[in-house]
């Protein structure tokens, strides 16, 4: 391996460079100012099951934005109208109790009213869970069918979205409850969306989590190695062994830091199996598949793609419905995680994920996005606010580097792609010069 | 003898590492126009923009004079304000403005904060008039067809107080009559004195107008001819342009045996889609068979590409109505996909519009009209990708250093060859071929048309769109003539000449618009509609296919 390649090599990863850096920035941070150890496992898990939904709506909001640079600004609100929904039907409350409860009408203090005999009985949970995912659905398709068929502008459809299911999911819940929330969500629900696997005690190494990062790690090394030998054996150009075992150290590495980390915080958190599924079924999805490559195409050249055969209409509508499917997963997970469904959940998660993708280099006008540059993004972005409201940064001030990242990182994709552009022209050029007699004319 | 207006002295201009002119000298007279032809990527492009101040003093070598004086100018204000004005391939007008506001755009008149809208549409009338152009310029830009719009250019020129016109490509977008207007406009020009400098491919228009060519080569001037003392035919230019004379300009088919009826098209009628009440294709009936190729000759707007997008899985057109057999069968093919699987493929013309993905690889073009081929219907095999993508580069020699490359950075001869990669791969019976060799250069061209032989070669039925008379004679085994949305003609290559097609075009266009062809002027507003939409597009194309080879992408 050269020294082009290396630098390369580099110049490809920069986003995860600038992750590693930050990261080590704001340890080191915080640990001076503050004394606080961002290495905790505690703060490590929390940095991961806080942005969790940040994960989960980037991958829908990644393969929108494939298509074209379309976004869904209805996420958050749709968030919050999913998890009202759930927890209207999972807890007992007011609203229930007047749809489904029973009522009589009796004399009170001398006048008749209706009176609640039987409350009405919460649903069980896989009721519920289906129920929300009837709503995903039926939700992703109006919005597919109105951004694919009726050909209304992404942006516009999921506008309404934004503003209605915000009152919408307001109104259930100040409806069902005088504190405006549903709190108390039974156990059976949010156990499958929060807590650990097999838990143990804080700083007691959790053998289950220990285990599932070992076969993880073992895993990637084997599908690392074997890429390389397949390759060589079918004659292509292979990364050189050294560029292989350095990556893999490095995965291994990560993956393993995180395994005893969650470890020693009492286990494998749930939400991670849900983000680590999700990530893999996608990644495999965004490279590997037909119906990937046809959502990059789509984004890269429409009319293209179209008299290519791809139908572009079908795609559309899969990429929102897709992502409102994910948005009640993620919806699932907010609920389950404080265990009460709020008419403030969810709010901004939009933005958080559209920019994840942005700062994953996710194309802003589509065709070019990897799910593993998204979840670059995302936790770059988690990193910044976990780590500046431990150095005791004040809120506004978060807000603002936040969009300052999130430009910086526009503009230097912008700019590398530029520079690309230009050295290529003075290689080119030099090309043309020399290829002068080779013009193929007989 | 005239006046020497403008000399270019030793112009070097260097890229990072590389020359893109070498010691370029252009010497132009008053009152002339002087014809600039070289390939793609030879520099002529380059050379106008040091002309016009785009590439500033100081990041070239040499010297412009100019009326007498040595010019340093900073960027393109500083040479407008000398009276050079440069026209560029791709319009510059905006669709939604009117011709006025178009006219004086950075050049308003009256007050900085009051514009004199009387004034300025008054004088836009009167450079209008100038060019000959009856439209008020209170129309909107996109409401007149890409020939008035470039004449509009000019007017615009004009308004600059022009001197020395620079037309880059003026023609690349306009059908033959607009392009015949255009170039008698410019011989009207010189009349009345202004000095012109033309770059163009077409070099029959080249030897139509100009009374001076340079040929640029590689970045260097090789030659200047004169129209009054050298022979200025299209193969001696084209000897200057290639560095030797080119015999054959295209390959013989030998031996090609000609099978059964592949394709057959009856009594096609297509309707636009946004004027529901105009017909694109009239009663068209074709057919090719296997091993054939057959030629469609049209002018752009004849209705050629309708024609082929209606057939290719109703991609284009409403109330398409006709009968379409392949192999003797009647079918019914209700999208591209449908289209591709029965065997059909359309190589559009528009290969940067709707042709390649360019922030694509070349790997990814290749096998996107036909991914069942690399994969079990869900898993894309990237092994078997590559190899396809690969054996593709070889065989139709796209220069490229990987599969990988994007195909944005390749030069338009090698983005063409991609995409005829992609859909040989989608092994189709009938291949229907929208002008190939659209923008690139001689070299690039000739190459084209071996594998069209050699898909002939293959049993497979070629349709080759085209607008350069040549180059239908030249490869067709038979010809079908198109004008006005039917076909006007047929005739078997062999009996074809350049003079008898025209003349079917000039009988059928006397029976319905005697004006067609004598005059501009009564072209139809009707029909520069239909051509607009499709030639704005097919303009901005052009364009940045220029600046894409010009630029010297090429691997």
């Amino acid at each position: 391996m050269n020294k082009i390649q290396v630098k390369d090599v580099l110049k490809r990863n920069i986003m995860t460079i600038a992750l590693f850096a930050v990261y080590i920035l704001f340890v080191v941070l915080a640990g001076v100012i503050r004394g606080t150890n961002m290495l905790d496992p505690s703060v490590v898990t929390s940095l991961i099951e806080q942005n969790a939904y940040v994960f989960i709506l980037g991958t829908g909001m990644l393969m929108c934005m494939l298509t074209g640079g379309n976004i869904d600004l209805s996420v958050g609100s749709f968030v919050c109208f999913a998890g009202a929904t759930v927890g209207l039907f999972s807890v007992e409350n007011d609203l229930l109790n007047k749809w489904f409860g029973v009522w009589e009408k009796q004399m009170v203090d001398g006048q008749l009213q209706d009176v609640l005999v039987t409350p009405a009985s919460p649903w069980s949970t896989p009721v519920v869970l289906l129920t929300a995912l009837a709503i995903g659905l039926a939700y992703g398709a109006l919005l597919g069918w109105l951004i694919a068929y009726v050909r209304i502008p992404p942006w516009i459809a999921t506008l309404a979205g934004f503003l209605s299911f915000r009152g919408l999911g307001t109104q259930v819940l100040t409806t069902a409850s005088t504190t405006n929330a549903i709190s108390n969500l039974p156990s059976s629900l949010t156990g499958i969306f929060s807590g650990t696997l097999f838990p143990t005690g804080y700083m007691e190494l959790n053998i289950f989590c220990l285990i599932v990062g070992i076969i993880v790690s073992a895993a990637i090394v084997l599908l690392n190695f074997r890429e390389r030998s397949n390759k060589i054996k079918k004659g292509y150009q292979a990364d050189t062994m050294l560029f292989v075992i350095i990556k893999s150290a490095i995965e291994v590495a990560v993956i393993m830091f995180f395994t005893i980390e969650f470890a020693l915080n009492g286990g494998l958190p749930v939400v991670v199996v849900w983000i680590g599924a999700i990530l893999i079924i996608y990644g495999i999805i965004t490279e590997k598949t037909t119906i990937g490559r046809h959502f990059m195409t789509i984004g890269g050249n429409a009319e293209s793609a179209r008299l290519s055969g791809i139908n572009n209409k079908l795609i559309m509508f899969v990429a929102y419905l897709n992502m409102a499917i994910l948005t009640v997963i993620a919806s699932l997970i907010v609920t389950s995680r404080t265990g009460a469904a709020n008419s403030f959940a969810g709010q901004e998660y939009e933005l958080d994920a559209i920019a994840a993708c942005i700062v994953g280099g996710v194309s802003a006008y589509g065709g070019s996005g990897t799910i593993i540059g998204m979840v670059v993004g995302a936790t770059l972005i988690g990193v910044i606010n976990q780590g500046l409201s431990l150095v005791g940064v004040d809120q506004d001030w978060i807000k603002i580097v936040k969009g300052l990242v999130l430009l910086a990182a526009v503009v230097f994709e912008i700019m590398s792609k530029q520079g690309k552009k230009k050295d290529k022209e003075a290689k080119d050029k030099k090309a043309k010069v020399k290829k002068e007699q080779k013009i193929a004319v007989n | 003898m005239a006046k020497v207006l403008l000399e270019m002295r030793s112009i070097t201009k260097t890229f990072p590492g590389v020359k893109a002119l070498d010691n370029v000298n252009l010497k132009v007279e008053e009152g002339e126009i002087h014809a600039l032809v070289g390939e793609n990527g030879a520099g002529k492009s380059t050379l106008m923009n040091v002309l016009s101040g785009i590439y500033p003093i100081g990041t070239y070598e040499g010297d412009i004079i100019y009326n007498g004086e040595v010019c340093r100018f900073h960027n393109i204000k500083d040479s407008e304000k000398k009276g050079i004005v440069i026209i560029h391939q791709e319009l510059a007008l905006i669709p939604y403005m009117t011709i006025g506001e178009n006219m004086f755009l950075g050049n308003e008149q009256g007050k900085k904060y009051n514009i004199d809208w009387n004034k300025t549409y008054a004088q836009a009338d009167m450079y209008l008039e100038m060019v000959g152009l009856s439209d008020s310029s209170k129309t909107l830009i996109k409401d007149i067809g890409t020939g008035k719009q470039q004449l509009v250019e000019i007017a615009k020129a004009l308004a600059k107080h022009a001197k020395l016109l620079i037309l880059d490509e003026p023609t690349s977008s306009l059908n033959e009559t607009d392009s015949r207007a255009l170039l008698d406009l410019m011989k009207r020009l010189k009349k009345e004195g202004m000095t012109m400098i033309i770059i163009s491919h077409k070099l029959n228009e080249v030897s139509y107008v100009a009374d001076k060519i340079t040929v640029i080569r590689d970045g260097s001037t090789i030659e200047t001819l004169d129209a009054k003392t050298d022979d200025i035919s299209e193969s001696r230019i084209i000897k200057g342009m290639v560095g030797r004379e080119i015999t054959d300009r295209f390959p013989k088919r030998h031996d090609v045996p000609i099978g059964d009826v592949m394709m057959e098209v009856d009594n096609w009628t297509v309707f636009h889609p946004e004027f529901a009440e105009r017909k694109v294709c009239d009663d068209v009936s074709i057919n090719v068979r296997a091993g054939e190729v057959v030629g469609i000759y049209g002018l752009m707007g004849a209705g050629r590409t309708e024609l082929a997008m209606s057939i290719f899985g109703r991609s284009y057109g409403i109330g398409i109505s006709g009968d379409l057999k392949l192999r003797g069968k009647s079918v019914v093919l209700k999208s591209p996909k449908q289209a591709i699987e029965a065997g059909l493929a359309y190589v559009t013309e528009d290969r940067k519009g709707n042709g390649l993905v360019l922030s694509n690889s070349i790997l990814r073009n290749t096998t996107l009209a036909n991914l069942s081929g690399v994969s079990n219907g869900i898993f894309i095999d990237q092994d078997k990708e590559i190899e396809v993508a690969q054996e593709y580069v070889d065989k139709l020699k796209t220069k490229t250093p990987s599969v990988d490359q994007l195909v944005g950075n390749l030069s338009g001869g090698n983005q063409q060859k991609v995409l005829l990669a992609k859909w040989m791969f989608a092994n189709p019976d009938v291949l229907i071929l929208d002008e190939p060799t659209r923008g690139i250069d001689v070299g690039a061209k000739y190459e084209i048309y071996c594998i069209i032989n050699d898909l002939a070669k293959a049993g497979k039925s070629v349709v080759m769109i085209s607008s350069e008379l040549p180059e239908v004679i030249g490869m067709s085994d038979r010809i079908y003539i198109m004008n006005q949305a039917k076909i006007v003609g047929e005739m078997k290559a062999s009996e074809a000449t350049q003079e008898n097609i025209m003349e079917v075009i000039v009988k059928q266009g006397s029976e319905t618009d005697a004006a067609l062809v004598e005059d501009v002027e009564i072209k139809t507003d009707y029909k520069a509609d239909a051509e607009a939409g499709e030639e704005v597009s097919a303009a901005e194309e052009g364009g940045e296919a220029a600046e894409n080879t010009e630029e010297g992408s090429e691997v």
